[in-house]
């Protein structure tokens, strides 16, 4: 039983994990319809900045958080303006195509030797790890801090999007643009800052991943952004809670495969239940099917 | 359009496939073109086979699918297990394509049927994540058929698939898939893509094509597989996950969406692309050969958005036009 709750909570650690980087993908998804498979990248990018930050620029860990959030931000809007504002109204498969260029450059890009480096890093964490027994359950500071992390910017996302005028603006326009830019909107300004955000929260995830699983390479954040989009899709994509859900279900149902049945089947029954899901209700678990207008 | 002129096209286009395979053939024994080219021309034609079939699935379909690689691979690894098992000759080898197709259609029809009624970005993920669960499958196939190698790879596939061989089937499939996309099958999948309620309300039954081109374009994918097991004598899961799906997705979109043309001259720039940077860029700079692949993309893609073929057919693989003798409206594009 006490096993059984261990491994409820290890899979907790790594679904808030994936929560952080399914947020920016569902606050896109919602905006621009698009899979910005760029977006792993960016949680790759802040993982490596949070690193610097507490290893080669001795800085406070939480500082080094910020740091690699401004930064990622920057890159987050970056590649929005370069690569994805061109090819805004055009097909969105175009789109799609460029966010798989962006995705493979900033692979590629980081891989160079004056950048990151090709190898793998292992990461000093920047504190003790502790852990306390609560009833037989052994928690460790790290996972209270995961956990408390994504709450705090899930909460702080939800005000955003539902009390701010930029998230009026954010809500405005996933229902139509044109709409929006006659009601005063600034378009560009809204996305640009939509995909900042959405970076910021990705290199959050990314430092805390490299706190929690202490090895990064610049190809870490493939696997992770895939399982986070699928998350998101999985809650009902352009849903803030959806993604919190859909990334803890499959946090636990990863941890859960590799804990009782096998570690090498972990993703095979996440993507199962991905796939199930969809058969059975296509827009998510919290989506709202909508009635198709012809 | 007589029926003469008809022979005459038809001849011309199959003197001009034969000058090519003797071009080719002469190349390669004065010895211009060395084995190492030789393997990547095979290889972009392998490519070239399996991106055809996401051309139809998607192209001309309207079918998002990044799990394409999956159907390569079940295709590679059944056809290697039957030439494994019954050796490596003609016989044999044709057995091992036909095994390999077949068993790609038919996973593609058991999972097309729950998940073909899924649209757009959805069938894309689900897509997704079946080549997910292929890969861990491959993965660990050994612990059910030991010949598989699981994560280690497979081994000992004889290597019976030469140039001969591939560029037969390379030159089958293109037929195969324009005689597909030019029949009425392929008109009624075209319609489903532009609008599916459209398509729907003029009398197509929108699943059953569906399934028709997934099974069909799976297929192609399932050549294209069986071909590779018996060139390449390592297979690995990782030829067969993510990444080689999407390398498919890229060829098939930046080709144009729904031109075949496009689709086959893109697969096979794009393998040569690759190994063109890496004879050209040499040791020193190896590292910048991802960076530059990545940028031609993204920079192509930027330049040219309908991709770099359009819609547009040409050669053998433009449908002829029919011209009316009179009327007002004479000319109606076939």
């Amino acid at each position: 039983m006490e096993y059984f709750l261990e491994q409820v909570i290890n899979g907790l650690q790594l679904g808030m994990v994936y929560a952080l980087i399914a947020l920016g993908y569902t606050m896109v998804y919602g905006i621009v319809r698009l899979i910005n498979f760029a977006h792993g990248d960016v949680f790759m990018v802040g993982a490596f900045i949070g690193y610097f930050g507490f290893t080669n620029w001795n800085m406070p860990w939480p500082l080094a958080i910020v740091v690699a959030m401004i930064i990622c931000a920057a890159l987050g809007m970056t590649i929005e303006r370069l690569a994805y504002r061109p090819l805004r109204y055009a097909p969105r498969i175009m789109a799609l195509i460029a966010a798989i260029g962006v995705s493979f450059f900033i692979e590629y890009f980081c891989s160079l030797k004056f950048m990151f480096g090709p190898n793998y890093r292992v990461v000093q964490r920047p504190f003790e790890e502790v852990y306390w027994s609560i009833g037989g359950v052994t928690i460790s500071n790290i996972q209270v801090l995961i956990f408390v992390t994504a709450v705090i910017m899930l909460i702080g996302l939800q005000y955003l999007v539902y009390r701010t005028k930029l998230g009026a603006a954010m809500r405005t326009l996933s229902f139509d643009h044109d709409t929006a830019r006659l009601m005063g909107v600034n378009v560009d300004r809204t996305i640009s800052l939509t995909f900042g955000i959405g970076a910021a929260l990705a290199a959050v995830g990314g430092v805390l991943y490299a706190i929690a699983y202490p090895q990064i390479f610049t190809f870490m954040g493939i696997m992770p952004g895939l399982k986070a989009f699928t998350a998101a899709v999985l809650g009902g994509i352009g849903l803030i809670p959806g993604a919190m859900l859909g990334a803890l279900i499959m946090g636990q149902a990863e941890v859960m495969t590799a804990a009782f049945i096998s570690s090498q089947l972990r993703d095979m029954i996440a993507f199962s239940i991905l796939i199930l899901v969809l058969l059975i209700k296509p827009t998510g678990i919290l989506g709202k099917t909508q009635p198709e207008k012809v | 359009m007589g029926v003469n002129s008809n022979y005459k096209r038809l001849a011309l286009y199959a003197a001009g496939t034969v000058a090519v395979y003797a071009l080719i053939k002469l190349l390669v024994l004065s010895g211009f073109i060395n084995p190492y080219w030789q393997r990547v021309l095979d290889q972009s034609m392998i490519v070239a086979i399996g991106a055809l079939g996401l051309s139809v699935i998607f192209g001309i379909s309207g079918q998002f699918s990044i799990g394409h690689a999956a159907f390569y691979g079940i295709g590679a690894y059944t056809a290697g297990l039957v030439t494994k098992s019954l050796g490596g000759e003609a016989a044999a080898f044709l057995a091992a394509l036909v095994a390999g197709v077949f068993m790609a259609a038919l996973v593609a029809f058991l999972f097309g049927l729950p998940v073909l009624r899924l649209t757009s970005d959805y069938l894309g993920i689900a897509t997704l994540g079946f080549g997910v669960i292929c890969k861990v499958g491959f993965d660990n196939a050994n612990k059910v058929i030991p010949a598989m190698g699981g994560a280690t790879g497979m081994t000992g596939v004889p290597q019976v698939a030469d140039f001969d061989w591939i560029f037969l089937f390379f030159i089958l499939s293109i037929v195969l898939a324009r005689n597909f996309v030019q029949s009425a099958q392929g008109r009624s999948c075209m319609a489903l893509r532009e609008d599916e309620v459209a398509a729907n309300v003029i009398g197509i039954n929108i699943f059953r094509y569906k399934m028709l081109a997934f099974v069909f374009g799976c297929g192609l994918a399932g050549l294209a597989g069986a071909l590779y097991a018996h060139r390449y004598p390592f297979l690995h899961p990782s030829n067969f996950d993510f990444l080689p799906s999407v390398d498919f997705l890229i060829i098939v979109v930046l080709g144009g969406m729904g031109s075949l043309t496009g689709t086959v001259v893109t697969a096979i720039g794009w393998v040569f692309l690759l190994e063109v940077l890496r004879a050209v860029l040499g040791m020193a700079f190896m590292d910048w050969r991802g960076v530059i692949y990545a940028l031609i993309l993204v920079v192509t893609i930027l330049v040219r958005r309908q991709g770099l073929f359009g819609n547009k057919e040409y050669g053998f693989l433009a449908p002829r036009v029919f011209k009316a003798k009179e009327g007002p409206n004479a000319t109606v594009k076939g």
